[in-house]
């Protein structure tokens, strides 16, 4: 296990290099001269510029400036913002926000997802089943930022049984809603995948030996379908992470949450490269680290797949 | 020899040993017309396809679309880029089919017009990380070795990013002014990878099947055999997976136009984030592009579904 570990780290190490180099490139070299943006229209002596060039490693080549980039990463050290503050104090604050509004996503997704599956699987074909199956369309097709805002508007503006605003005070209570919007459209995801898993393991043999067993309905539901079909559903909900950090963008805009979202957002507006990279770099990170920890839990899940390699 | 059971001579091709059709408990497979040529895995997919109510609705949806998208111009009179302040915020109907906006732009030629980029920018999009996503799974499941090794790392590589998130960081590092097919091309740069995977995995379990060694063995090179044998073979997961892409793509097309980040061409997603500030007097309008949205991004969504179901004979059974 300590192997499959450690082998498993060390094959992030090219992948994690890759996306960095890719959004490095795509953010600072596509994005034009940025000595060129800090001055604007005043022009800047060349001397001037060449010594700030210099000092942020400008005149050395692309491939230079991002391993000096890379190492400095690896040291937990992301640069100044802009307005000269770390990068890495704007990270760690809005973080824990996002993290919360993530969590909560994903327990709710998880929860209901699987539990919506297993009955719609269980009862294919009837009206419950076809009911989840629309309502699961329905929430895929229409786009999170339309289902948020009218979430919003309806539950909190309306019936003011939810804060319309998150603002600063991002306690778990206030950023339920938001969190119900973030994990909605995966939770659909859940629902459909759960259902064709729970009906293709329903159907085989060891089921039916289960009940012939004697086994009570809720034992073989338990023991033998829920937990033989999980693993698709557990590898989804592992990749949905990153793809949930992205979607906090537009939920954190929609409650005004000061998350890593809004902190990205705001560094798009501004088109702020180095926030940027960061930023997207660390979420990168979560996706890899959380792929991984989805891997480990495999073995759990099926005692098949054991890593003693 | 004279038979004299029957009136004529019966050859073994002419025998029928099934129940007549209203006594057999087996219904359907003693209707089967054993005479009928055998079809296809196509074939038989279509026919199974028109059958299906879902594949007519979400293709007729689809056909639906791409006309308006074609001729936007025959179903409205307005000009969807012309705001008239003189009719700002008006309810439906005076002429205003949907009612117009806080700009005076007449809401039903916006979405009308709005289908034209939604399905452009979705079909290309489809098309390129398609073709990406096949090229690369194919080469990586068909050659193996290391050059599988570094198509996956690199196929890992673009799965670690997020499709919303690399196109935002794409898109700030363009300058203003993408076309289309810009927008297009940085979906599909970051959604190819559901592709490359199912291709490889397809590739993989198809290019070991003995069809494949019996064409080696008969002296067919290894281009050929990958082009003849293995990718038709391997084809149909990748068809179902594009389908549903294209809704994907459609939908993060919107989400990105909501948020500012277009080339300004009329967009649902930059519609409905206009809308939002006059939610409280004119809510219809946040309503009428978001349920255009929905029905385009369903019709991809159940034409995949129909699809799947249409070549996946274990999935029909049921």
């Amino acid at each position: 296990m300590i192997w499959y570990i450690g082998r498993r780290l060390l094959q992030m190490i090219p992948v994690f290099l890759g996306a960095t180099l890719l959004i490095y490139v795509m953010a600072f070299y596509a994005g034009g001269d940025p000595i060129q943006a800090i001055m604007g229209d005043k022009p800047l002596s060349p001397a001037v510029q060449d010594q700030l060039r210099s000092q942020y490693n400008l005149d050395k080549p692309l491939i230079v400036q991002w391993l000096i980039y890379v190492g400095k990463v690896v040291r937990g050290d992301f640069g100044v913002g802009f307005n000269g503050r770390p990068i890495i104090e704007q990270i760690r604050d809005a973080f824990p926000v996002t993290f919360r509004l993530a969590i909560i996503a994903v327990v709710f997704e998880t929860i209901l997802g699987i539990v919506a599956g297993v009955i719609s699987g269980l009862k294919k074909g009837t009206w419950i089943d076809t009911t989840l199956l629309m309502v699961s369309l329905l929430v895929i097709a229409v786009p999170t930022f339309v289902i948020g805002f009218v979430a919003q508007f309806t539950l909190g503006v309306k019936l003011g049984v939810v804060p319309v605003n998150v603002g600063r005070d991002a306690s778990l209570q206030n950023l339920l809603l938001p969190g119900f919007v973030l994990g909605v459209v995966s939770f659909a995801y859940v629902l459909r995948l759960t259902r064709t898993s729970i009906t293709e393991v329903a159907t085989a043999d060891h089921v039916r030996t289960a009940t012939a067993k004697g086994l009570s309905r809720t034992g073989v539901i338990s023991k033998h379908i829920m937990r033989n079909s999980l693993i698709p559903v557990v590898t989804f909900i592992g990749a949905d992470l990153g793809s949930l950090m992205g979607g906090a963008i537009v939920t954190e805009r929609i409650f005004n949450i000061h998350g890593i979202g809004s902190v990205l957002y705001q560094a798009i507006n501004k088109s702020e490269s180095p926030v940027i990279v960061s930023v997207v770099t660390i979420m990168v990170m979560i996706f890899l680290l959380t792929n991984l920890i989805v891997d480990l839990l495999y073995a759990v899940l099926d005692p098949r797949i054991r890593h003693a390699k | 020899m004279r038979s004299d059971h029957s009136p004529r001579t019966l050859r073994p091709a002419d025998e029928h040993f099934v129940a007549p059709l209203d006594e057999t408990p087996l219904r359907e497979v003693d209707a089967v017309d054993t005479t009928a040529a055998p079809r296809s895995m196509w074939g038989e997919a279509a026919h199974n396809l028109i059958r299906n109510p879902v594949f007519v609705v979400s293709a007729l949806l689809i056909l639906l679309l791409l006309f308006i998208a074609a001729f936007p111009g025959l179903f409205t009179d307005f000009d969807p880029t012309k705001g008239d302040l003189g009719v700002s915020n008006q309810k439906p109907g005076d002429g205003h089919l949907l009612g117009t906006t806080v700009q005076g732009y007449d809401v039903w030629a916006r979405i009308l017009y709005g289908t034209r980029t939604s399905l452009s920018v979705g079909f290309f999009a489809m098309v390129i990380s398609t073709v990406i996503g096949v090229v690369i799974g194919a080469f990586a499941g068909y050659v193996g070795g290391w050059i599988d090794e570094v198509l996956s790392r690199v196929t890992e590589i673009f799965f670690a990013l997020p499709l919303v998130l690399g196109a935002i960081v794409a898109f700030t590092a363009l300058s203003s002014g993408v076309s289309t097919f810009t927008i297009a091309l940085i979906l599909a740069v970051f959604g190819w990878t559901n592709i490359a995977r199912i291709t490889r995995g397809a590739v993989l379990s198809v290019k070991s099947q003995d069809f494949v060694t019996a064409s080696t063995a008969l002296g067919a090179g290894k281009l050929t055999n990958l082009a003849k044998h293995v990718l038709p073979n391997a084809i149909a997961p990748v068809i179902v997976t594009a389908t549903v892409n294209l809704g994907v793509f459609i939908v993060a097309q919107a989400t990105l136009s909501y948020l500012g980040l277009g080339n300004g061409s009329i967009s649902w997603g930059s519609d409905i984030s206009d809308a939002q500030p006059a939610l409280r007097n004119n809510p219809m309008m946040l309503f009428y592009p978001s349920v255009a949205l929905a029905i385009c991004v369903l019709s991809f969504i159940m034409l995949g579904d129909a699809v799947r179901d249409a070549l996946d004979p274990k999935a029909r059974k049921r």
